[in-house]
């Protein structure tokens, strides 16, 4: 069954344009055994820690054996964004599980590209495709 | 753009200002309009640099001063980040893709990759007494200089 929550993070105060007020925004959906993680915002050392945090309990409850990275609002990615998604991607492996990305940003795009994680991900262009995809490997 | 324009930035080091600093450094150099994608290399190396001297410079400490100087000449950009924290031990294997001192921390090892990947030129000047100064400077062809 879908079961929906959203948790919103706001660490810092925002610098520049009005929408960068929110330094990153985590939104989880369960779509069967397909968790989709929604960033929204900017994923670097400082945000990474409450992404690591929401997908690992979300992960070791047990609620979900697959990932979806809905990645179409994630402004910005560095490395500390490469290190989380990396570890949670080794965690879902180590239980059988997949993990596949949707909807990158150009410059997110290019430093997954960068960083060699294009060759052992998955991507998609949406999410429904993304979730698609891994319906026929689960 | 013509002549020198330079800003300097001293700031905590807090996880909270690694985005304060990119942020800044983006503001500053859209003088030379430069294009979104090289904007993001600029955000990107910053973002890098910073957090690098936060996690491996001060090891987590807030106490440390990070500082952050841009330099406009032309159309080059020159970038300086540096800490008075403990400096690289190695410098040969520090810059190795993949290569990180503090895998407990999930760290990918890129940084060096992805500064030197988006910069002209990168240079690294670290001691253990000292701390580490990162000098990289990157050339913008901007749409304005093209109609020159």
């Amino acid at each position: 069954m879908r079961e929906r929550f959203v948790e919103l993070v706001t660490r810092q105060a925002g610098y520049g344009e009005g929408e960068m007020r929110m330094s990153l925004q985590v939104e989880l959906e369960q779509q069967r055994n397909v968790l989709i993680v929604r960033l929204r915002g900017e994923l670097d050392h400082h945000t990474a820690d409450i992404v690591r945090f929401k997908m690992e309990d979300a992960i070791m409850r047990g609620r979900c054996d697959h990932v979806v990275l809905s990645l179409k609002e994630l402004q910005f990615m560095d490395s500390s964004g490469l290190g989380v998604i990396l570890g949670r991607y080794k965690l879902l492996k180590s239980r059988g599980g997949k993990m596949v990305v949707c909807d990158t940003q150009p410059g997110v795009k290019r430093l997954f590209e960068l960083s060699g994680l294009f060759k052992i991900l998955s991507f998609y262009d949406s999410e429904r495709l993304a979730v698609a995809g891994l319906e026929v490997v689960s | 753009m013509s002549g020198h324009n330079h800003m300097k930035l001293s700031f905590a080091s807090r996880s909270e200002n690694e985005s304060f600093a990119r942020v800044t450094v983006a503001a500053f150099i859209t003088q030379l309009d430069p294009t979104l994608e090289q904007v993001d290399e600029i955000k990107t190396v910053v973002s890098e640099a910073v957090t690098n001297a936060i996690i491996h410079g001060y090891e987590g400490r807030t106490d440390g001063i990070v500082t952050v100087e841009a330099e406009l000449d032309g159309d080059m950009i020159s970038l300086s980040v540096s800490d008075q924290g403990k400096g690289i031990e190695d410098l040969e294997l520090a810059r190795q893709p993949l290569f990180t001192s503090r895998p407990e921390l999930e760290r990918s090892g890129m940084g060096f990759t992805i500064m030197e990947n988006f910069m002209d030129e990168f240079d690294v000047v670290s001691s253990e007494a000292g701390g580490t100064s990162l000098r990289m400077k990157k050339r913008i062809e901007s749409k304005k200089a093209l109609f020159n």
